[in-house]
């Protein structure tokens, strides 16, 4: 509690210190729309393709700024090299991309610049909770949300239709499908998985089960909750009976099972439609959106998975005028350029706009498929949260869990395992683990 | 002489006996080497026919004929302008590591090579065995050393990463070492010395042309070392605007594994096509070079 407290004074004094010397150093603005008008220079690492436009859009109305927006690698490669010029002090952008799951790892390292003192945390209610809660804790908000996944069910209505399989509404449903469409087909399967932590955490979150909890330097981690406890149970028999493609996601063998009909259904983030449409492109006109699988027959509960925010970089000396652009790319009109070139939004406006609602998508056969995934952000269960050191965490997911995959233990174990290589991390690094 | 006996018996048992200047004919050599030719030649094949292919057949054609349409030009085209022509710029850092760095370890091998060969100087051997024991180090093996040696000197992420250790060559070195040994007659040195040439001089207009094979075999080494080089930009380089190409198609091939990722595969092939032709020139030109400086003092004459 004290140390919290103390680290917010200095993260302050910090901030002030670096605002007094930028004043005096270049006469920059602490007023973000007063720092755009006097111009200066942003970096910005991102990976997202629609930036490219928010940056054009945003460098027409500020012709005194100048961007540069890079691609440092995807993922974990731009963590890495963020990492990286955290460590060394220097070259580092002023602003980056980071998907939720891992913003503990920077707000933790103290590498990410608090907003609260431009009036972020005023901006809650503009943002679906799920997105929100990724880039704040405890009430500091930490960098503002992009995009967001809430789930839902990607399928090929063809293959469906072609072996005669109903709309699974329930997980007891797809269990069932996957069963009669392998039966039907040997070389298709209902779902692909070969270990994914993001996927299998996200099972968890829409089972109700908030395995991670840190509060502080203590961090609780409970895999065989209530939630963790229905996922492992629900997944084991799928893969006794071989039921799940064994194709790791996002290999070029998995972009070639969505196109040919080997994998037939996708249960993942509302950002799926680009990936599909860029890579899957032969696809158009087979798939269909519908709602995620239930635990139970008629309610309606959600998780996210994926998605990402950008943050301000704790040692930017351009912070008031990273904010002005962040504002620009979030909530202004870098938001709207963005979601036409087909991200999924994390503002509650655009999520409830008509417009936006009632898009037709020839990809998807004309399928209004933001009215389901907009329902389903709607439906996310509240609370959830990852590790501090989550994409840590993931990358170790293998070793234990993974093993089921390939049938030399079960998921519960497998799950177990986990929780101890997590617990014995989480220790190491100077946490209290329970 | 002894020839001239030989030749009637040759003549008569021709195709089992083995003559010089008719080699003879194996079928089991034939089928070998038609493997290995089928095996190196069918990724390069299926290379260019993917070339052609857009995303969408990438996936639902065969791999080894063209797809429904062909988007041959259109992928070029797009891998050329695709985030504001990045891979130019990938291409153009791979000619300058290769110009600089690889030229310049041909440079400091040829210096070094002849210097060793034909002059005596105190050390000699203990220069010999460090070069020798240094060919044996993959320099994979010396990336994270030479990593810390750059970080502590602030170079790492820029140019300077690559060029610099790209200039060392310690094959390169040996192989002109021993090249000029055999290439290069000590009397031809002496009478350019006797007919007041310096030692410049005689470097200059008498050695080096005699050492032209034996340079270009060391440039194609060090050139395709370079041109390849991908675990030392790796770990240096973290800004995509000095990216090699090799790098750049893996950040390329990256992209289509994450949400919000646009999946490029198309422009992978295409990169990858457009990143292998070069090399090709280069050996199909400077090939005959390259087999000359390698025989260069096979056979004692």
């Amino acid at each position: 509690m004290s140390s919290k407290t103390s680290r917010r004074l200095l993260t302050g004094t910090a901030l002030a210190l670096s605002a007094t010397l930028g004043l005096t150093a270049c006469g920059g603005s602490q007023n973000p729309s007063e720092a755009a008008a006097e111009g200066g220079e942003l970096t910005i690492w991102a990976w997202e393709p629609t930036l490219d436009a928010v940056v054009d859009a945003y460098e027409a109305e500020h012709p005194e700024v100048k961007i540069d927006l890079v691609n440092v690698g995807t993922g974990n490669d731009q963590y890495t090299a963020l990492q990286n010029a955290i460590s060394a002090g220097s070259g580092g952008p002023d602003l980056a991309q980071i998907e939720y799951f891992a913003m503990g790892q920077f707000e933790l390292g103290e590498s990410l610049a608090e907003l609260n003192e431009f009036g972020a945390d005023q901006l809650a209610s503009q943002f679906a909770t799920g997105p929100w809660e990724g880039m704040s804790t405890d009430g500091s908000v930490y960098g503002l949300p992009m995009d967001s996944g809430p789930m839902a069910m990607f399928y090929n209505q063809s293959l469906f239709e072609k072996h005669n399989i109903q709309v699974p509404k329930t997980w007891e449903e797809y269990a069932a499908a996957a069963r009669k469409l392998h039966q039907a087909d040997p070389k298709a399967y209902m779902v692909n998985d070969t270990g994914d932590a993001g996927f299998i955490t996200s099972l968890i979150w829409q089972a109700g089960g908030k395995p991670f909890n840190t509060q502080g330097t203590e961090v609780g981690i409970d895999l065989a909750d209530e939630g963790s406890k229905k996922v492992a149970e629900l997944w084991q028999p799928l893969l006794d009976d071989e039921l799940v493609a064994p194709i790791a996601s996002w290999s070029d063998q998995w972009y070639q099972g969505l196109g040919d009909g080997t994998i037939a259904s996708l249960v993942t983030g509302a950002w799926m439609p680009a990936n599909l449409e860029s890579g899957v492109p032969d696809g158009s006109g087979d798939w269909r959106v519908a709602p995620m699988p239930q635990w139970e027959d008629g309610t309606m509960a959600t998780a996210e998975n994926g998605g990402s925010g950008l943050s301000i970089m704790e040692n930017s000396e351009k912070a008031a005028l990273a904010y002005d652009f962040l504002q620009f790319a979030t909530v202004g009109e870098g938001a709207d350029l963005r979601i036409e070139q087909g991200a999924f939004p994390a503002t509650t406006k655009d999520l409830e706009d008509e417009k936006f609602l009632n898009r037709k998508f020839d990809y998807f056969g004309g399928q209004q498929i933001n009215k389901v995934l907009s329902e389903s952000s709607a439906s996310v269960i509240e609370g959830w949260s990852y590790l501090p050191f989550q994409a840590y965490a993931n990358s170790i997911f293998n070793d234990t869990v993974g093993k089921a995959y390939i049938g030399d233990t079960t998921l519960g174990d497998g799950l177990a395992g986990w929780q101890d290589d997590l617990k014995g991390y989480a220790t190491d690094q100077g946490f209290t683990a329970k | 002489m002894a020839l001239t006996t030989l030749r009637p018996a040759a003549a008569r048992s021709r195709g089992t006996l083995h003559t010089p200047g008719r080699p003879k004919r194996s079928l089991l050599l034939t089928i070998v080497t038609g493997i290995v030719l089928v095996y190196s030649l069918i990724p390069l094949i299926w290379l260019l026919i993917n070339s052609t292919k857009s995303q969408g057949d990438l996936f639902s054609t065969f791999g080894l004929w063209f797809g429904s349409e062909f988007n041959f030009f259109e992928n070029l085209a797009r891998a050329l302008s695709y985030d504001d022509g990045i891979f130019l710029r990938w291409l153009g850092n791979t000619l300058l590591y290769v110009v600089a760095g690889a030229g310049g370890a041909t440079l400091l091998a040829v210096l070094g090579g002849y210097a060793l060969a034909k002059f005596d100087f105190p050390g000699k051997k203990a220069v010999f065995a460090v070069v020798i024991g240094a060919v044996a180090v993959p320099g994979t093996a010396l990336a994270v050393p030479t990593f810390w040696m750059f970080s502590s000197m602030s170079l790492t992420d820029t140019p300077w990463a690559i060029i610099i250790p790209s200039l060392i060559s310690p094959f390169g070195l040996y192989l002109m070492w021993s090249f000029a040994k055999e290439a290069i007659p000590a009397d031809l040195m002496e009478a350019a010395r006797i007919d007041g040439a310096s030692e410049l001089r005689t470097f200059w207009q008498v050695c080096l042309p005699l050492l032209a094979p034996g340079t270009v075999t060391v440039l194609l080494f060090t050139m395709v070392a370079t041109w390849n080089n991908y675990f030392l930009p790796l770990i240096m380089l973290r800004d995509p605007d000095w990216f090699p190409l090799t790098l750049g198609l893996n950040q390329w091939n990256s992209q289509a594994a994450t949400a919000g990722g646009e999946a490029i595969f198309d422009l992978v092939l295409m990169g990858s096509l457009l990143t292998i032709i070069p090399l090709i020139i280069a050996f199909l030109f400077l090939q005959r070079y390259w087999q000359s400086g390698l025989s260069a003092g096979g056979v004692k004459e």
